[in-house]
């Protein structure tokens, strides 16, 4: 059983608003228990800063401030730690440039030893790259006041899924978040050139090696099926084939100087960042795509293509039905997609417009608390009630609890990104690891405190998950099942174990 | 699905049976099938050696086996006039083939090319037919293990791994758990008690069950191994450690297993009748035996198949290793089986008969293969056989 039918609420004054005394509006303002599972569903899980902020604003203030202006109003602490990392100060093109050329150095070694000892050296710095680049998209999920954009960020990097371990990916991974974070919520076609221009892309699904006469269709074949238009919409593999022949020459070229080219390829010839396109590895036939002809040309051919695809119906459906998988329930009602596609129809694919349809529908407010928590949700929301805005110093914890949950960031091999559904992570083996997952975060801050370069840890400090918080946002609302359980608890630790393993907090 | 209905069904009728195996209460005898995935791709000429073929020493100068002598422990153990086996499985699996509960399919693996691990791996896991692949858009939400477990009346299915693998991926609910590092048991009787009871009458209710009470027969399963640790018996690690546990579970409870092994991406200094491929294969040869052993009577009614994604290149490389291939030698193993034989399509190993003078060619398809063994093992019918396998051919090797 759910919360939802669960218990008649009546909801609770808000005692105190975030850092200092409660604002007039908020002091006599009440949560109902429609708006805090609103509130669950719409961020990572509430804290006290998004309580108040929602209760200043009202709904559709604050889904305004949500997907238009965005502003995620990190503590400075967050931001602080943000602009320490390496990740922060290096672009994508001068990382791959190092780590290719490095790559080159020790495989021009003749010592076997020095060999293995240097590349190892290079991926364990590819791993931490890596690492960082999870680090920060974790404290942004738990600190921005922008919670759709970084969910909505996540969902990108999920649905244009990369693996770190495929070639170099490890050292882009940073830079491809960042770079879907600026289209998040923007022009989706926007969101498919950049992702289909970055690099990372084109190492971990080889466009990089698709060239005229050597045709790789693993990037096209994924464009349609994952990326656009959904499998089975009605493109055959005559299609893929075309795609395939559109992309060639779009590749990567981290050393920034231009190749040799004939006079006629000159003035094709694309740079930017670590993405080239070469006229000369370009397929100069004419192609058929979904029955429209494709003169020869250049890039202006691929992106002519990716207007065909975002154009197509096929395409606002299947990425309006990704989105309320994302948010509204496994199987979204057919009513909803519906009206969200139209949306993207009229809007050639306005995100923040497709999501205002879906934030606004009687769809969602029907599924509220009925949505189970992938390990994502679940992680950043038992953090953000955790610590309520507490800047945590060490995010390997959080990046262990993840990796235990099997939802690594960039840690899916496969293409097809991780499962949007609850059948994904509740099986048995899955929810008895969620509940020993539960355990070691109740049982204590599990090194969060401990400042990553060593020195020496702050004061730490048991979770205390009933807070005001908990009181105003959590505790009217829960079911019955679970006050039972709770009143059972005979320990703080049980009793955080308990919360944070009910079904109450599992769905959203 | 299925299970889910039933284990709703038991819920209600019989509120004391709870456990995921249990409840489906499949006689004693019932066959048993665990499929061993040997993830990256293992080499296996250097496990089952071609020691007939001239061609095979002259192309690996550092890392071949060397020849049978009858009695030397470092050279391979002969098999018949063609193969011969590791010596690092001299006192495992060597011994199950001379029991005749063992059987070598050389050449075997999948019409995939891409040579690609994660491709090739989950190409089979899928187990879709070869035609959809071309079509390019191979449906990754059900796996032929899952499929497998749909079509047998109550043989209770489980994938011993950290998360359901691609071959359980489907519409049941099929438990897993990972037997590596299992640790202390976390909740007592008593908080387990209470987090099941926050479940009840929720749709996760038996998933929640069978989670908890999962955990708990692993840890009984540890306290015996505790108790035979105290009396001085050697406590085994890695692989046979786990083996022996999945042995128990099966033996008791579950009928379809799933587990995979890791470690095989040899490129660089494979070893040869030592090595690091010999210790991973000593490793695995080891728990093969426990598992058998903890099978006990069972031993009898139970199929193991040992696949991998591809073979390696024919050649040793310049690293003294060996890159992705393509065809494989898939091992069978069963108390009952046909074994102590090579079974399957053969070829002459010659530099001629390489494909694509590189790898051992595929002339046993996997699907063809495991989908009559399925047939044979629980008397499927043709049409049961392509629900598993899609368009398949299924071959009789006469393995059971």
């Amino acid at each position: 059983m759910n919360r939802l039918g669960s218990i008649a609420a009546t909801g609770l004054a808000v005692l105190c608003a975030a850092g200092g005394g409660p604002s007039a509006r908020a002091a006599g303002a009440t949560l109902s228990r429609e708006d805090a599972l609103w509130l669950e569903r719409v961020t990572y899980g509430p804290t006290t800063a998004t309580v108040s902020e929602y209760l200043k604003l009202g709904r559709r203030r604050y889904l305004d401030e949500q997907l238009h202006r965005r502003d995620p109003r990190l503590p400075p602490q967050i931001a602080a730690q943000i602009d320490a990392l390496q990740v922060s100060h290096s672009s994508a093109p001068q990382l791959l440039l190092a780590v290719t050329q490095e790559q080159q150095r020790i495989n021009a070694l003749s010592d076997d030893a020095a060999k293995q000892a240097d590349r190892k050296a290079l991926n364990e710095q590819g791993n931490h790259m890596a690492y960082e680049a999870a680090r920060r998209e974790l404290l942004r999920a738990i600190y921005s006041q922008a919670q759709i954009q970084e969910q909505m960020t996540w969902f990108w990097l999920n649905h244009f899924s990369v693996f770190q371990y495929k070639a170099n990916d490890a050292w882009l991974v940073a830079d491809y978040a960042d770079t879907i974070r600026a289209h998040a919520l923007g022009h989706f076609r926007d969101l498919v050139i950049a992702t289909l221009t970055h690099p990372a892309m084109l190492q971990y699904l080889d466009n990089a090696q698709n060239a005229a006469g050597h045709l790789n269709e693993n990037y096209a074949r994924e464009l349609m099926e994952l990326h656009t238009l959904g499998v089975g919409s009605g493109y055959t593999q005559q299609d893929i084939q075309e795609l395939a022949r559109i992309l060639t020459g779009v590749g990567i070229d981290a050393s920034g100087r231009e190749p040799r080219l004939k006079p006629q390829w000159q003035k094709l010839y694309r740079h930017e960042g670590a993405f080239e396109f070469n006229p000369a590895r370009h397929d100069a036939g004419t192609k058929t795509l979904l029955g429209k002809t494709f003169e020869p040309g250049g890039f202006d051919e691929v992106e002519r293509a990716v207007d065909l695809l975002v154009s197509q119906p096929a395409c606002a459906a299947f990425i309006s039905r990704q989105l309320a998988m994302y948010f509204v329930a496994d199987d979204p009602p057919r009513a909803l997609v519906e009206k969200m596609a139209k949306t993207f129809r009229k809007t050639h694919g306005d995100i923040a417009e497709v999501l205002q349809t879906l934030f606004e529908s009687r769809e969602l407010s029907a599924s509220l608390g009925t949505k189970f928590k992938d390990p994502m949700h679940y992680v950043v929301s038992t953090v953000r009630l955790a610590y309520d805005g507490k800047a945590i110093l060490n995010t390997h914890p959080v990046v262990n609890w993840l990796d235990a949950l099997g939802e690594p960031l960039f840690g899916r091999q496969t293409p097809d990104g991780y499962p949007l559904t609850e059948s994904g992570w509740a099986s048995s083996g899955q929810m008895s690891r969620r509940f020993e997952i539960a355990r070691a975060i109740g049982a204590g801050n599990g090194g969060l405190f401990e400042p990553e370069d060593g020195s020496a840890a702050a004061t730490t400090g048991f979770p205390q998950l009933s807070t005001r918080l908990y009181f105003s946002a959590i505790e009217p609302f829960l079911s019955v099942n679970a006050r039972t359980a709770l009143d059972r608890a005979s320990s703080q630790l049980e009793w955080n174990t308990f919360l944070l393993a009910s079904p109450d907090f599992n769905y959203h | 699905m299925r299970r889910r209905e039933l284990l709703h069904l038991m819920a209600c009728a019989v509120p004391a049976c709870t456990a995921a195996g249990r409840v489906f209460a499949a006689p004693p005898g019932s066959p048993r099938f665990l499929l061993v995935f040997l993830r990256g791709g293992y080499d296996c000429a250097n496990i089952l050696i071609p020691y007939s073929s001239a061609y095979y020493y002259e192309t690996r100068p550092n890392i071949a086996v060397r020849r049978p002598t009858g009695q030397d422990t470092g050279g391979a153990l002969a098999l018949d006039s063609d193969w011969a086996l590791a010596p690092a499985l001299r006192s495992s699996v060597a011994l199950l083939y001379a029991q005749r509960q063992a059987l070598f399919i050389p050449f075997a693996g999948t019409e995939d090319l891409s040579r690609s691990h994660f491709e090739t791996q989950d190409d089979i896991e899928l187990g879709q037919a070869a035609s959809g692949r071309v079509q390019g858009s191979p449906d990754l939400r059900s796996g032929f293990m899952a499929r497998l477990a749909g079509v047998v009346n109550g043989a209770a299915p489980i994938a011993f791994t950290d998360s359901l693998p691609v071959c359980f991926r489907g519409s049941a609910d099929i438990p897993n758990i990972s037997l590596k590092g299992v640790g202390r048991l976390v909740f007592d009787a008593r908080q387990a008690a209470i987090l099941s009871a926050m479940y009840t009458g929720h749709h996760l209710q038996p998933q929640v069950e069978d989670g908890l009470e999962l955990r708990q027969e692993v840890s009984r399963a540890m306290e015996q191994e505790m108790k035979e640790a105290s009396r001085d018996a050697l406590t085994p690690k890695g692989f046979e450690l786990e083996a022996r546990r999945v042995g128990r579970l099966m033996r008791d409870q579950y009928r379809i297993g799933f587990i995979d092994v890791g470690g095989w991406d040899t490129h660089v200094n494979e070893g040869s009748a030592q090595g690091a491929l010999a210790n991973n294969i000593d490793s695995l040869g080891k728990g093969l035996t426990a598992l058998s052993q903890e099978l006990g009577a069972e031993w009898r009614n139970t199929v193991v198949a040992v696949v991998s994604e591809f073979g390696r290149t024919f050649r040793e490389n310049g690293n003294k290793g060996t890159d992705h291939g393509h065809g494989s030698v898939y091992w069978i193993l069963g108390g009952s089986i046909n074994g102590g034989r090579v079974a399957g399509e053969q070829t002459g190993v010659t530099r001629e008969n390489l494909f694509q003078d590189r790898d051992y060619p595929v002339l046993n398809e996997y699907r063809a293969v495991l989908g009559g063994l399925f047939a044979a093992l629980w008397g499927l019918s043709p049409e049961q056989v392509q629900q598993v396998f899609p368009a398949s051919t299924p071959v009789d090797l006469k393995v059971i």
